[in-house]
């Protein structure tokens, strides 16, 4: 955090100096872990044993937190009598579809309870964001003694018992003393007068089971009482200065804004259907209508109409997997014409370098948008398989556009920080030259479609003449005005045209307009939340006035859950939000997630419903239930707890189970995408990791061209342990190759104790530390590090795992920039080895998971 | 009096006489010291940012004079950063005001081996152009089965994480009237 998040992390040192224990739980010696009180070097791809090893210790030594745990978590929940755990299964839970290749979750479910149609409609489709989306059943049994075998409680407690300290030890390499003192540290910091905080980056997911990482912490968490209260909670730490908020208002293939899922081809054929399958009985989606007609009328204006189901008909479907790595590898097969990328370089930064180029290579068109032509935009010109000989630029059929952008300080906008915060940053001058706004390029494409569509009398182009475009067009340039945008997305009432105060307001009789129901309430007034900057010495230390947080301005989710069932604060050190009895309300110093006049005591009764099944002691409003889910009955796509699996390509054997790899990773399967032995491989010994630099930024387009930045830190590198150096005879300040069997790249070797070799299972592990910032066109330039890297992703949420893979370093210049994208796999040999699956997933299909064949192998019509 | 400031130039003297001992505060300054004002006192005008690199949100204040940026500086007003900027946000100056920023729309003919400028204005009719062409080409408008699609898969867009709200929202408005499903940006790498 230190490292990546340099100012955020001075209120860890903040901490620090009022008495707070920092742990740091990482690989690598870092600048954080130079001024945490521990450090805990851990395994690349071995956290979840790491933190279920916690959650067996919170259990095994009784240190949950009773109150919390019963009352506002599921531990009570009677589960389904078909259920079986990996530890029954050898790894697999009860549900596997050979068949199918994927879980059919009906045993995983509640007792009593059918799967819904919605969650068995969701189960069909990777890349649901299902966590986010909050769940849509109850539990209707219960045991609240917590001892039936089949409570969520015992199951938990059962799925982890064989997480010891010394499995720990054989799959992480920490020894049983630290282990045991990071979760002495940890639970002697939580309870009703402390809490404890976890902080990520969003590294942490770039795992093939990367979904379920953040999951293990969830229920660490949960079981300590440490979500909903201040000073707990999990803390994603994002690396973009918008990257929360592109996922609000998504740039994403599956969601519209405000995380309403986009139409799914042969199920959500009408609106009646979508809203039956997205709508919830109980809980706050059960308002799921009135947010997405608001968005209807948001987009289409005065042809949304309720006879025409507000211009439902109007959306595109998608059929399984849109995601970045399934639409490259079609694009890498020729069947994407057109390829739009702004202010992105995923010719660096995204996996297997040289297939994303491939893909370029077999577009029609591209554009690119940035501050100067990136790899993306050069991919034709010097890329490593063209300076190598193996294609030519007169080869590339590609035509390309490179458009120069905008920076913040020549355009208005906001941008939604990490902690859910929106701040308007104001134009400070013109845009130089061509230099224009995304806003102003694809407000002005919109004008020219509409214009070339206009004769048109088909159906397919109805939602284009239908949609709204009239924004206020400011200056010489024509810059459309960003307020009236976040006006339109906060939104307000037709008719009078008031702007609303939160989305309590929204309706869903067409009546009102809203772009994202998540961000009402942002323009509030008719006055500009975001740009709000009363300074913080003027407002309490919850600062409320500064900018405009989701939802409804409130700065701590869930903080119902900071006072006790009684609505009382759990301690005075503690306290957050409360129930004021005399006033009947929920006060404190935050805006209360809760129905404010809801008291602790109120119970719904047995017609109750939409919000009203929420009762008093129910904080997690957008679960259906009101509870946080320690276990998911829906289950994940790879399963309803956490579970230990090694990386795609690992150096170990699964030290807990028979099936090596998550049974429902996404593989990419095909000769530009080769992989190595799922472990033990003789070609690939060690183990790689990657990485960001305080001084860098991502894939380079905001700081390779930067002089103060490349000063800073000049040229690409790799971090060896003073061990390996021996090993590969390295030397400090010398070259190295490191190569997988997709490409090899040149680094200057760092040989530093900041690395430090494992010793797990009775072998030395080596691992190796690349910073993936660089490529061949900048003022520093080097070889990227994900030319190494493979397409392989989590189920879940298509998410790559780019932090734990195998290499092989030697020492010197050795790369000959050979990719397995132009001439096949660097190394040709038997592909047999150890199976990364028992027999039953063995036989998953092809095509089912990730893009084998056609793409329309991915699809459910299939 | 004259001979009094006279002496009291004497920063021993005036260490004495303000009771500075250590000779850390005022009184170690020089006359130059003294007069120099930061080069932002200048300004024109201060304008209120976000840092546009990683996701903390640091506060920025950027300092225009005669239509340029002068400089840019932490915000200390702002409850998440008070006035702190990290080395990539204090690089922001750069990053906006160098020379390395492109001026020009580039264009790269298929098989061609070097780029061209060309106009604006014709490099966004050329890319309306290629849109509706793609589109209408790829357009699936139902699924042989019967039920909707309305889409193509034609067309794909990456990028976001670096973008503002207002521009996210107009790229998702416009491309899912187009049909246009593959829209993702680094959120999901
Ligand atoms: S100054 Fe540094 S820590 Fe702050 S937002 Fe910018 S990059 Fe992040």
């Amino acid at each position: 955090m230190a490292e990546c998040h340099p100012v955020g992390f001075r209120w860890v040192m903040e901490a620090k100096r009022r008495g707070a224990t920092i742990i740091h739980i990482d690989p690598r010696f870092t600048r954080t872990s130079a001024v945490a009180d521990i450090h805990v070097p851990i395994r690349p791809g071995s956290d979840i044993a790491f933190l279920g090893g916690l959650i067996n210790y919170i259990i095994t030594n009784e240190r949950w937190f009773r109150d919390y745990v019963i009352n506002y978590t599921n531990a009570a929940a009677l589960v389904s009598e078909d259920y079986q755990d990996t530890e029954d299964l050898d790894g697999l839970f009860s549900g596997w579809n050979a068949e199918k290749g994927q879980y059919d979750p009906s045993s995983w479910q509640y007792r009593g309870l059918e799967v819904t149609p919605a969650a068995g409609h969701r189960e069909m489709f990777s890349g649901e964001p299902r966590a986010e989306r909050g769940a849509i059943v109850s539990a209707e049994e219960h045991d609240f003694t917590l001892t039936d075998p089949l409570c969520v409680f015992q199951i938990v407690k059962k799925h982890f018992s064989r997480y010891t300290p010394e499995v720990v030890q054989e799959a992480c390499g920490i020894q049983p003393e630290m282990f045991e003192k990071v979760a002495r540290a940890l639970c002697d910091n939580s309870g009703r007068d402390r809490t404890s905080a976890f902080c990520y980056a969003v590294g942490w997911t770039q795992h093939s089971i990367g979904v379920q990482y953040i999951r293990t912490a969830a229920i660490v968490q949960m079981l300590l009482g440490n979500i909903g209260r201040p000073g707990g909670g999990i803390m994603a730490l994002r690396g973009h200065s918008s990257i929360q908020g592109s996922t609000d208002i998504p740039t994403l293939y599956n969601m519209l804004p405000g995380y309403l899922p986009m139409p799914k081809a042969s199920y959500d054929t009408d609106l009646k259907k979508y809203l039956e399958y997205n709508e919830s009985a109980s809980g706050w989606w059960s308002e799921f209508p009135k947010y997405m007609v608001s968005l209807l009328k948001a987009w289409y204006g005065p042809a949304a109409i309720a006879q025409n189901e507000w211009c439902y008909n109007y959306l595109p479907h998608i059929s399984g997997d849109h995601s970045h790595m399934v639409t490259v590898a079609a694009m890498a097969d020729a069947k994407v014409q057109g390829y739009f990328v702004m202010g992105e370089n995923p010719a660096v930064g995204s996996m297997n370098c040289a297939l994303q180029r491939k893909g370029l290579r077999n577009l029609k068109w591209l554009v690119v948008r940035d501050f100067a032509p990136t790899e993306t935009a050069e991919f034709w010109r010097n890329a490593p398989e063209i300076v190598a000989g193996d294609i030519k630029p007169e080869e590339i059929g590609t035509e390309v556009f490179f458009f120069p952008c905008a920076a913040h300080t020549e355009k208005d906008g906001t941008f939604t920080n990490t902690q859910r915060l929106l701040q308007w940053h104001h134009r400070a001058v013109e845009p130089p030259g061509d230099c224009r706004s995304e806003l102003h390029f694809i407000w002005h494409l919109g004008r020219r479609l509409k214009e070339l569509y206009r004769p048109s009398a088909e159906p397919k182009d109805f939602a284009l003449r239908d949609l709204t475009w009239d924004y206020r067009s400011i200056g010489a340039i024509e810059e459309p005005d960003a307020e009236d945008v976040l006006a339109e997305i906060s939104g307000y009432s037709l008719g009078d045209h008031k702007y609303f105060a939160g989305y309590k307001e929204l309706k869903n009789d067409g009546s009102t307009v809203c772009g994202c129901w998540i961000y009402c309430g942002c323009y509030k007034d008719g006055v500009n939340q975001p740009a709000r900057r009363k300074p913080a010495t003027q407002q309490t230390w919850v600062a409320p006035e500064w900018g405009w947080a989701w939802p409804d301005n409130r700065r701590l989710l869930y903080n119902r859950a900071s006072a006790d069932p009684d609505g009382k604060p759990w301690s005075e050190r503690k306290k957050y939000v409360w129930w004021d009895p005399e006033q009947r309300k929920w006060t404190g110093y935050d805006n209360p997630d809760f129905i404010v006049d809801r008291p602790p005591d109120y119970r719904p009764g047995p017609d109750a419903k939409g919000i009203d099944t929420l009762s008093g002691i129910d904080p997690f409003i957008m679960q259906a239930e009101g509870k946080a889910w320690l276990y998911d009955p829906n289950g994940l796509l790879d399963g309803p707890l956490p579970t230990h699996y090694e990386p795609e390509e690992s150096v170990l054997k699964n030290p807990l189970y028979g099936q090596q790899c998550n049974p429902a990773r996404m593989e990419w399967v095909r000769a530009d995408n080769p992989y190595h032995k799922a472990w033990g491989d003789p070609d690939y010994p060690f183990i790689a990791t990657t990485y960001r630099l305080t001084e860098h930024h991502t894939a380079g387009g905001m700081s390779r061209w930067v002089p103060w930045l490349c000063e800073l830190q000049p040229e690409m590198f790799i971090e060896v342990s003073p061990e390996l150096a021996e090993l590969r005879g390295l030397e400090n300040g010398g070259w190295a190759t490191v190569s997988t069997i997709r490409g090899e790249i040149e680094a200057r070797v760092l040989v530093t104790e900041r690395m430090q070799p494992f010793v797990q299972q009775g072998r030395t592990l080596h691992t190796v530390g690349l910073p993936y910032h660089w490529s061949w066109i900048g003022r520093s330039t080097g070889d990227a590090a994900n030319e190494l890297t493979a397409f392989v992703a989590d189920p879940n949420v298509s998410i790559e795992e780019s932090k734990a893979f195998s290499v092989q370093v030697v020492a010197g210049r050795r790369s000959r920039k050979r990719r397995a994208a132009t001439q096949g796999a660097l190394v040709e040999r038997e592909v047999a080895g150890p199976e990364r699956d028992l027999p039953p997933v063995h036989q998953k299909p092809v095509g089912q998971h990730g893009l084998h064949a056609e793409k329309t192998e991915m699809t459910e019509e299939s | 009096m004259a001979k009094k400031s006279w002496l009291l130039k004497w920063p021993a003297l005036r260490q004495l006489a303000n009771g500075d001992l250590a000779g850390l505060g005022d009184t170690a300054m020089s006359e130059r010291t003294h007069s120099l004002k930061p080069r932002t006192s200048t300004a024109d005008k201060i304008v209120g940012s976000v840092c546009p690199y990683c996701g903390v949100g640091c506060g920025q204040k950027v300092y225009v004079k005669d239509g340029k940026i002068m400089d840019i500086e932490g915000d200390y007003d702002s409850p998440i950063s008070e006035g702190c900027l990290c080395p990539k946000g204090s690089a922001t100056m750069q990053l906006v005001t160098g020379t390395h920023r492109g001026m020009n729309v580039l264009y790269r003919r298929p098989y061609g081996k070097r780029w061209e400028k060309i106009p604006l204005k014709q490099a966004m009719d050329m890319v309306a152009d290629r849109v509706k062409q793609t589109r209408d080409e790829t357009w699936e408008d139902q699924h042989e089965q019967g039920h909707p699609l309305r889409r193509t898969l034609g067309i794909a867009h990456l990028g976001g994480a670096t973008l503002d709200n207002e521009e996210n929202y107009l790229i998702k408005k416009l491309f899912t009237a187009l049909g246009v499903i593959q829209v993702e940006n680094q959120a999901r790498i």
